[in-house]
């Protein structure tokens, strides 16, 4: 029986890790090696980055970031963020990520999913969705939340698994940030209209937020930051508390 | 306790060799044929399309020297892509001829789940491999693959995975051993079986 995930995100700028929702509050919070060696020894089953390294010169540091990871943490990694073509993706594979997330350049260019895909394998292929509440369905937004992409959520979700994708990342914008609560329609609805995993992103305030999520919400794997940065809770406490509700997880 | 790693193009090798290296083992990578065959310890890792991958190794003449480690006594570990390499043939994208070092089919995962099987699953271990030493019964390993092998031979198996059926998650013959999820990317379990690997007589 496969093990529900527990994935903690790092959200990466100029090869530090950063946090705060607004960019006039960002705090730095640490070295990404470390941190992701932190999780890894928590027992997180997979640990995502996201670079939001704003200049384009900067970029070179989140392939050291992922260099540096691939010797010390042992658990699959993906990177996200800023990744245009498939030579970016190439690059920060051969630096030691398992996997890539693609977000507004899979809109733009949904040939590039496939061609990631065909290259490196559907495995090594993830599409984050940042999806909105609008008239009775979901629509998806790029460029960090600021851009409509006309794309309906559901719709787009089946298109990107006939593209190639191996995953999908799926946040919820209206929560993301709020603590209230993965949104459990949207995780269920995108669940069940593909057949690959999803990881539910956006809204995570306490570990029943996740058993909620792994549950009725159908995700796969469940993908918080602040809870687990802020050290209130664990990912041992987390696993716990899913374990004593049934839900299957690697202790 | 020479360990060479297989470089034929197809994935990420630099976590196997960090993976090695955590435990103080100097792996080499190479993609040269005579040196593939003169190996003591051969890993074939690798993820990506099994018809491309085989095509590589033909083009390149590793695929005889592959056999020809294995025939010459080294100790062979295939890993994911690697295992399913190992087998006669593939239904991934059509029909592809494999090594046909083991005997049996690579065949898609069914329906009823999530495919690609992504995450941490559990192993069932058939006790008394040197390679599973110290590795609990049920222990979790990070699989990723759509596709699983399907052994002829029931002596062949090591270990066995739920996933929408039981499947054959590890297999040995003789010195040649391979296995479906990825070592390098299973914390402490996964290391212990790369040292167990790099130690084997």
């Amino acid at each position: 029986m496969l093990a529900r995930r527990i994935i903690p995100c790092l959200d990466v700028r100029d090869g530090r890790v950063v946090k705060g929702v607004q960019f006039e509050s960002i705090r730095d919070i640490g070295d990404p090696v470390d941190q992701a060696r932190y999780y890894d020894a928590e027992g997180a089953d997979e640990i995502v980055f996201l670079d939001i390294t704003a200049s384009h010169e900067k970029r070179g540091l989140m392939r050291e970031v992922a260099e540096r990871t691939s010797e010390e943490v042992f658990v699959p990694f993906a990177v996200g963020g800023g990744l245009a073509d498939i030579a970016d993706i190439q690059a920060i594979l051969a630096a030691g990520a398992d996997k890539v997330s693609l977000n507004t350049a899979a809109v733009r260019n949904p040939g590039l999913v496939t061609q990631a895909s065909e290259r490196f394998g559907a495995q090594a292929v993830l599409v984050a969705i940042d999806a909105r509440r609008a008239l009775g369905s979901w629509e998806v937004l790029v460029e960090g939340g600021r851009t409509r992409a006309g794309l309906d959520a559901e719709e787009w979700a089946r298109r990107v698994v006939e593209l190639g994708a191996g995953e999908i990342l799926l946040t919820s914008m209206d929560r993301d940030g709020t603590e209230d609560g993965y949104d459990i329609e949207l995780t269920a609805a995108v669940a069940a209209a593909v057949t690959i995993p999803v990881i539910a992103s956006g809204g995570a305030g306490n570990p029943d937020h996740m058993v909620d999520v792994l549950t009725r919400g159908g995700a796969d794997a469940a993908l918080a930051a602040s809870i687990f940065h802020d050290r209130r809770y664990s990912i041992r406490e987390v696993k716990a508390h899913l374990a004593e509700h049934g839900v299957p997880v690697r202790c | 306790m020479s360990v060479t790693i297989l470089d034929y193009g197809m994935g990420n090798l630099r976590s196997v060799q960090k993976a090695f290296a955590h435990f103080g083992i100097e792996a080499g990578i190479t993609s040269d044929p005579a040196e593939t065959a003169a190996a003591a310890r051969l890993v074939v890792p690798g993820v990506g399309a099994f018809g491309q991958a085989m095509a590589r190794l033909r083009e390149t003449g590793l695929d005889r020297a592959i056999r020809a480690a294995v025939e010459g006594g080294a100790h062979f570990l295939g890993i994911c892509l690697g295992m399913q390499l190992l087998f006669e043939r593939s239904e991934e994208h059509g029909t592809h001829q494999g090594l046909g070092l083991l005997q049996g089919e690579v065949k898609r995962l069914p329906a009823t789940v999530k495919v690609p099987e992504v995450g941490w699953n559990r192993v069932s271990i058939r006790p008394g491999d040197p390679l599973m030493e110290g590795i609990e019964e049920g222990e979790f390993f990070y699989f990723d693959q759509s596709y699983y092998c399907a052994p002829s031979d029931p002596d062949d198996l090591l270990s066995e995975t739920e996933y929408g059926l039981r499947y054959a998650s590890a297999v040995r013959k003789g010195r040649v051993r391979a296995v479906q999820f990825h070592p390098e990317k299973s914390q402490r379990a996964g290391l212990r079986l790369l040292e167990n690997f790099a130690r084997l007589a």
